[in-house]
């Protein structure tokens, strides 16, 4: 404990000295946020300076071990400096699909030449990285997946397509599902391979959403060579670390539902915006009692993510299928924020540009949500999941 | 760490054993189908002593283990899973804490021991009508000599039929509606003037209004300070709700698993109907709630143990979140069992009948739902 207090009293003096004040406002724009990459352009001098003070102590990643670029800090640690970088409202350094998925994969999966090469460079933000999942006929049956890499020697050649790639246009390399077997059962010919986005046959194309933006692609590939040192794990059973990595996704999903970190609730929006009652209660009865309850769902909810983080810790094992509950309630509670959010602003949320507004950002927030149940497993196939493995219910 | 350490796992595996084979939901059905007077079996009450379980919340130095509210709320839990009655609630958790927290040192002195030893049932008396509404308390408590003289009604007093002693609330300054001006007493039961009338419950368990009628008590039975009352009252109560919220939880989850081997054991158009994925889908969403109640319940629990009177907010969160989950799983359970589900004969509605007392008591998931929303601004 003493020397957890250490740690603590150390990691506040460290941030207050080297955290910019630039960095300890509130996110308004997807460019507060640094995604790092080859062609990433900072918006800011301490944007660029906060990335590589914290890159320099290895806290991009601070659970990742020393050797990799990482912090080699403790799960109790890592809680602390979170903590510690809530209380002084300093922003997240860095945020990447290598960060969130790719290096626990490569961590757990990833040959020691394939760790050395990549996980320092997601680190330090070097390289931004995307995720070939979904095909146009592989959503929610993604083990169908059809895009394949034939076997060229000492390479393989990718074509197909992908679909649902984020921020395909702005990636510098790839982690992708490929068919390496077509006569085996679906997920037993399935191989996990990293390659390059400015490799010849790779293109991508931006898809409009609802929302009226563009984070997904559709990304072609067209005879893309790859070698076969990029392949990780082994030949075939890609499967694994796809699994794994989605129950990491969902996990992941299903934190950013919570919506209390960040944040404020819906029920403190809607009171700033409508006012309250002499006695400090919310003016409008209905959203203030829909508000309520969803106020202690995502009370109890965010309990529930510690719980199961603190029990993987002492079971020195992952969150494993319950990332399915995580994933499913996360992301409804989500929904349910945006639908509140939207009934406090009324007349204001109907308006998609102008600067009143921020272009519409609640609208557009509010359309955005409906793709978390949808993303990373939909909340139908969570529900199977947690059925089949965690409640053992027979198959159909 | 929102888990259980070494000690509390192993209270929690010794009191399911003891509960499973001492007081299983049978034991609930006895009371109920013999008419038990007292609501419990004395019996058992004593086997809890004999483990300390009654001594859960009492210090060390004053005879009990001191070993926390989250090990209180395993108890709890462990009891919901059985439907255990017992006055653990009231006695061993709500009087305890104001005893200890606030008695004086005679009142410590004559009722630590005798709850620790399971002689004593101590019963909290604060509603007296359909809502509860510790704020609204307006029974009259009027100086008199040196002591009060209190008049007024008790609605539903969990254990009053069984009490050697009431602590009750009742208003020495101040009206109806204000947090100000509220004493707490601690009245012997055989008082002259007080009458208990044994209610006859949904859930067979012991339940009782009490009528004070100019009840005489001393300036000695006041439990903490005389118009200042309101705190510990509300420490007191929180005590309670986080109780009923892990047992709640523990009641929600027997009901669940419960269902479960139904759906995999129940067959219907040739299959069993857990195959069935709208059965599948409703079952999963439900477990996910019973989750998220858990761990609703256990913060609140350590809440408790870092500092009572700064949990009311987990406090709140976890009797509101475990009552509407508790309430959902005992729905589902009688659906998904059916026509049999609906008979006296299985268990599932002994659960559903507890499920609506445990939910009312100290606060139903509306009135935390509210308490959240203030506490959070709005």
């Amino acid at each position: 404990m003493d020397s957890l207090d250490a740690f603590r009293r150390e990691t506040r003096a460290w941030l207050e000295t080297n955290c910019p004040v630039e960095m300890r406002t509130p996110v308004t724009g997807d460019d507060d946020i640094c995604w790092g990459g080859r062609r990433w352009v900072f918006k800011s001098e301490a944007q660029k300076v906060w990335l590589e003070r914290m890159a320099a102590r290895g806290w991009t990643v601070p659970g990742w071990p020393q050797d990799y670029g990482g912090g080699g800090l403790s799960h109790e640690e890592v809680t602390i400096l979170k903590e510690e970088m809530r209380a002084i409202g300093a922003r997240s350094p860095l945020e990447s699909f290598g960060i969130w998925m790719l290096g626990p994969a490569l961590l757990a999966f990833g040959s020691e030449a394939q760790k050395q090469e990549h996980l320092p460079k997601i680190a330090r933000g070097e390289i931004r990285w995307c995720q070939g999942y979904s095909e146009p006929n592989a959503g929610s049956d993604l083990a169908s997946l059809q895009t394949r890499a034939d076997d060229g020697g000492d390479h393989f050649v990718v074509t197909g397509s992908k679909i649902w790639t984020s921020y395909a246009d702005k990636a510098d390399m790839i982690f992708c599902l490929v068919r390496t077997d077509f006569s085996a059962p679906k997920h037993l010919g399935i191989s996990f391979i990293l390659f390059d986005m400015t490799a010849p046959g790779v293109s991508t194309k931006p898809i409009l959403l609802i929302s009226g933006k563009s984070p997904f692609c559709e990304t072609f590939f067209d005879g893309v060579k790859v070698p076969k040192a990029n392949l990780v794990g082994t030949l075939n059973r890609g499967w694994d670390i796809a699994k794994y990595l989605l129950t990491h996704e969902r996990e992941m999903i299903g934190g950013g539902g919570g919506g209390l970190l960040g944040g404020r609730s819906p029920g403190q929006v809607a009171a700033s915006e409508i006012g309250t009652d002499g006695q400090g209660r919310l003016a409008d009865p209905f959203l203030r009692a829909d508000a309520a309850r969803a106020e202690v769902d995502a009370l109890a909810f965010a309990a529930t993510m510690t719980r199961y983080k603190d029990e993987a810790a002492a079971g020195g094992k992952g969150v494993g299928d319950k990332s399915s509950v995580l994933k499913y309630y996360g992301t409804e509670l989500n929904k349910r924020r945006y639908e509140l959010l939207m009934r406090a602003a009324g007349h204001e949320g109907l308006e998609w540009e102008g600067a009143r507004t921020h272009d519409g950002e609640r609208p557009r927030g509010w359309l955005r949500t409906k793709a978390n149940s949808i993303e990373g497993g939909t909340s139908e196939v969570m529900l199977d999941i947690v059925a089949k493995r965690l409640l053992q219910l027979p198959n159909a | 760490m929102l888990v259980l350490n070494d000690d509390q796992m192993m209270l929690q595996d010794a009191a399911r054993g003891f509960v499973t084979d001492t007081a299983p939901v049978a034991a609930l059905r006895r009371i109920r189908d013999e008419k038990v007077a007292e609501g419990f079996d004395r019996d058992l009450w004593r086997a809890m002593a004999a483990m300390g379980w009654t001594g859960i919340l009492v210090p060390e130095d004053q005879g009990g283990l001191g070993f926390g509210f989250v090990g209180a709320g395993i108890l709890c839990e462990e009891m919901g899973r059985t439907l255990t009655a017992s006055p653990f609630l009231s006695t061993a958790m709500m009087a305890a804490t104001a005893l200890s927290r606030a008695g004086s040192p005679a009142q410590k002195e004559h009722w630590l021991p005798a709850i620790v030893a399971g002689d004593a049932v101590i019963a909290t008396a604060v509603d007296e009508g359909r809502r509860h509404d510790p704020a609204g308390t307006g029974m009259r408590a009027e100086r008199h000599g040196n002591g009060f003289r209190l008049t007024g009604t008790k609605t539903y007093v969990v254990d009053g039929q069984a009490a050697d002693a009431v602590l009750v609330a009742a208003r020495t300054a101040g009206s109806a509606g204000e947090p100000g001006g509220i004493s707490l007493f601690l009245v012997d039961a055989k008082a002259r003037g007080l009458a208990v009338e044994r209610l006859a419950t949904l859930d067979s368990r012991g339940a009782a209004e009490l009528t004070f009628d100019g009840v005489e008590v001393t300036a000695d039975d006041v439990i903490g300070a005389v118009d200042d009352g309101h705190g510990l009252l509300e420490v007191v109560l929180g005590v309670g709700r986080a109780g009923l919220a892990a047992e709640l939880s523990g009641n929600a989850q027997e009901s669940f698993t419960r269902t479960m081997a139904y759906l995999k054991e129940r067959k219907q158009f040739g299959r069993t109907i857990g195959a069935f994925q709208a059965l599948q889908h409703r079952a999963a969403h439900l477990f996910c709630e019973v989750e998220i109640a858990r761990s609703a319940v256990l913060a609140a629990l350590q809440a408790l143990d870092a500092d009572p009177a700064g949990a009311s907010l987990a406090v709140s969160v976890a009797k509101s979140k475990a009552s509407s989950v508790a309430r959902l799983a005992a729905q589902e359970a009688v659906q998904m069992h059916g026509g049999i589900g609906m008979t006296d004969a299985i268990d599932i509605g002994l659960f559903m009948k507890r499920m609506q007392v445990a939910s009312t008591l100290y606060g139903d998931a509306d009135f935390h739902a509210d308490r959240v929303a203030l506490a959070r601004g709005f």
